[in-house]
């Protein structure tokens, strides 16, 4: 039996990873599981950024993959890029094992306004959804009201749903993926308000 | 274009740019390719074709604008847009002098990357749409429509290719009727400004004032009934070609007016003062003898040097006879299909009646000939009691024995004085001449009207 693991990583706040778990469940009907894996997020640092590379917090996410893992998508709260972007709200392997996401940007915080953890847990739903559509091989979906539709800011996040349009879904159905695949690396990014 | 289609090629020798532009486009889902270098780049690019390319401005060898030249080189339509750190700005900036279509300071916006994505995709899909409708023009503007085998007409032709290359004035002279305004468009349509219009001004149509507003064009308020500004011909032929056809029959006012828009490439429209600029070719046509009207001081010698750098003089059909049988199916073709009528040839005897004719309307003449025919045409094919000729049924009219052509001329001009009881304008109008012609030709000959 095959699980697709969440992975927090130096989290923070673990509120809300149970609803999550469920969610995931719901949508690519697969169990999950929750578990802690040995994640250097320091080594991923760059102090000149003070930002940490994506890229590299997934490499380790999918070097020594549990054996029974599907798909892993680790979970962080800390500012994340890749070198040619000023920042990434996640990054996932194109019909790979792994993704990463992050709920630093998700929050209103961020851009200066007021908490609202309804709206910050919603957003990292369809984040985590977005980027675990593209282990399954899904490329961005041009339609507006689907989760695979690419948003460059975090306001398009809250304009589309967390589900999948009727094409992305029968894409979802039909792709099957192996454990240790490597795939390609797809960040997820958004806009800085 | 579907994203699929398009191809983006990414050259930066540092691999973690290489590889997560890669990645983010093909998220998007365009077919992506990476090299390390200008020269992997050169390779990859003989062997698949791109549609945009980003390419580092510091690179070991070959550098960012180098490397730029030489894709343009190979295809100046490829978009290029160049990837540089803050301290190289100023190359950016040459970079964009040089053709890129914009540039990247690393590390860049998301959303500035995939608008500038989104531009740079909409600017190829523009360059691409661009080229398949000039092919495209290129296509209706031929085949030609100037029919004919005869050496007098393949002479006109070649001399419509040499002059079309060029941007000369070009003076076509001819009787009415001989394809005069057929040959402005064949040359304008082999010339650099195929692309542009080609616009016609009949200078015969109009009275003097309204030609003038015609090809000036006038402000709102210019003149009475002036309830708007309006282009006139000049304007819209900018870019491209003016035929100006019945040259001839312009003022001395008009001249002087044409003469100056065709030296300077400068006017004003009528009540306005804002000077114009304009970029045209002057094509005219006449079927008056210009170099009697300069004797005569009713046309102006500088004009017409001006406008006739070039000649063209286009024979009648009674002096390409061979062309005849060749424009008759032609239009015989023309009008079967459009009239949706199954005729397909004219009978030996129509065919000889139209051999044996001398056509005095030439190409027109002979195009009303057989359109009125088709009309009328039951069978198959065209026969004589389907032909009409405005004039007696028509009869050998070759010089026998010591005739000339002037006696020939004399001789018809005389029987349609006689037919339409002296009536100038209607024998005029069945001679396709000019009424002003025909007075000279009736003083010429000392005919009695």
């Amino acid at each position: 039996m095959s699980y697709i693991y969440i992975v927090p990583i130096e989290l923070e706040d673990h509120s809300y990873l149970e609803k999550l778990e469920g969610f995931i469940s719901q949508t690519f009907h697969r169990r999950t599981i929750r578990k802690v894996l040995k994640i250097h997020a320091k080594d991923a640092f760059d102090p000149n950024r003070r930002q940490y590379n994506s890229s590299l917090i997934l490499r380790q996410l999918i070097t020594h993959p549990p054996l029974n893992a599907e798909k892993i998508l680790g979970v962080m709260d800390v500012d994340l890029f890749i070198p040619i972007l000023s920042f990434v709200f996640g990054e996932a392997q194109l019909k790979g094992i792994g993704a990463v996401v992050s709920t630093h940007r998700l929050q209103n915080r961020f851009y200066g306004l007021p908490e609202n953890r309804e709206v910050a847990t919603e957003r990292l739903f369809k984040e985590a959804v977005h980027e675990l559509g593209h282990t399954f091989g899904l490329i961005h979906c041009s339609q507006p009201q689907c989760v695979m539709n690419s948003s460059t800011y975090v306001e398009n996040i809250d304009l589309k749903p967390a589900a999948f349009c009727p094409l992305c879904q029968r894409s979802i159905k039909a792709e099957k993926s192996s454990p240790g695949n490597r795939g390609f690396f797809f960040p997820w990014w958004g806009k800085k308000t | 274009m579907k994203p699929e289609e398009i191809g983006i090629m990414i050259v930066d020798d540092e691999s973690s740019v290489r590889e997560s532009l890669a990645q983010w486009f093909r998220i998007d889902g365009y077919r992506v390719d990476m090299a390390p270098d200008g020269a992997s780049a050169l390779q990859k690019l003989q062997e698949n074709p791109w549609d945009i390319i980003l390419l580092d401005i510091k690179m070991p060898g070959m550098n960012g604008i180098e490397l730029q030249n030489r894709i343009k080189q190979i295809d100046k339509n490829i978009v290029t847009i160049v990837i540089t750190a803050y301290a190289t700005v100023d190359t950016a900036i040459q970079a964009l002098k040089e053709g890129a279509f914009d540039y990247i300071t690393k590390p860049i916006d998301p959303d500035d990357l995939s608008r500038l994505i989104k531009n740079a995709v909409e600017q190829r899909k523009l360059v691409t749409e661009n080229i398949q409708l000039r092919q495209h023009i290129e296509e209706l503007l031929l085949p030609d429509e100037v029919v004919g085998e005869s050496p007098a007409i393949k002479k006109v032709m070649e001399m419509v290719n040499t002059v079309a290359k060029t941007d000369a004035t070009v003076m076509i002279l001819g009787e009415s009727g001989t394809g005069k305004e057929l040959i402005a468009r064949a040359i304008h349509s082999r010339s650099a400004r195929r692309y542009c219009p080609i616009i016609t001004l009949n200078c015969g149509a109009y009275p003097e004032g309204l030609l003038e507003s015609e090809l000036f064009g006038h402000e709102k308020g210019a003149f009475t009934g002036a309830m708007y500004r309006r282009k006139g011909k000049l304007e819209m032929a900018d870019k491209g070609t003016l035929f100006l056809d019945e040259i001839g029959n312009i003022s001395g006012k008009m001249q002087m007016d044409l003469l100056r828009v065709i030296e300077t490439r400068k006017f004003t429209r009528l009540g306005g003062d804002k000077t114009i600029d304009v970029d045209f070719r002057v094509i005219s046509a006449t079927n008056k003898d210009l170099e009697k009207a300069i004797k005569d001081e009713s046309f102006r010698e500088d004009l017409y040097y001006r406008l006739n750098v070039f000649s063209i003089v286009l024979p009648p059909l009674r002096e390409r006879r061979t062309d005849i049988p060749l424009i008759a199916k032609y239009f015989l073709n023309k009008y079967a299909q459009s009239m949706n009528k199954n005729v397909a040839d004219f009978s030996p005897q129509a065919l000889k009646m139209f051999m044996g004719y001398d056509w005095p309307g030439n190409i027109r003449e002979l195009r009303n000939v057989v359109e009125r025919a088709m009309v009328v045409a039951m069978g198959n094919q065209l026969q004589v009691d389907d032909l009409s000729f405005p004039f007696p049924a028509p009869s050998p009219s070759m010089p026998s024995g010591g005739e000339s052509l002037d006696d020939v001329e004399k001789s018809q001009i005389e029987k349609i004085l006689n037919q339409t009881k002296g009536n100038i304008a209607q024998a005029a109008d069945i001679l396709k001449i000019s009424r002003l012609t025909l007075y000279n030709k009736i003083e010429k000959y000392h005919l009695k009207r």
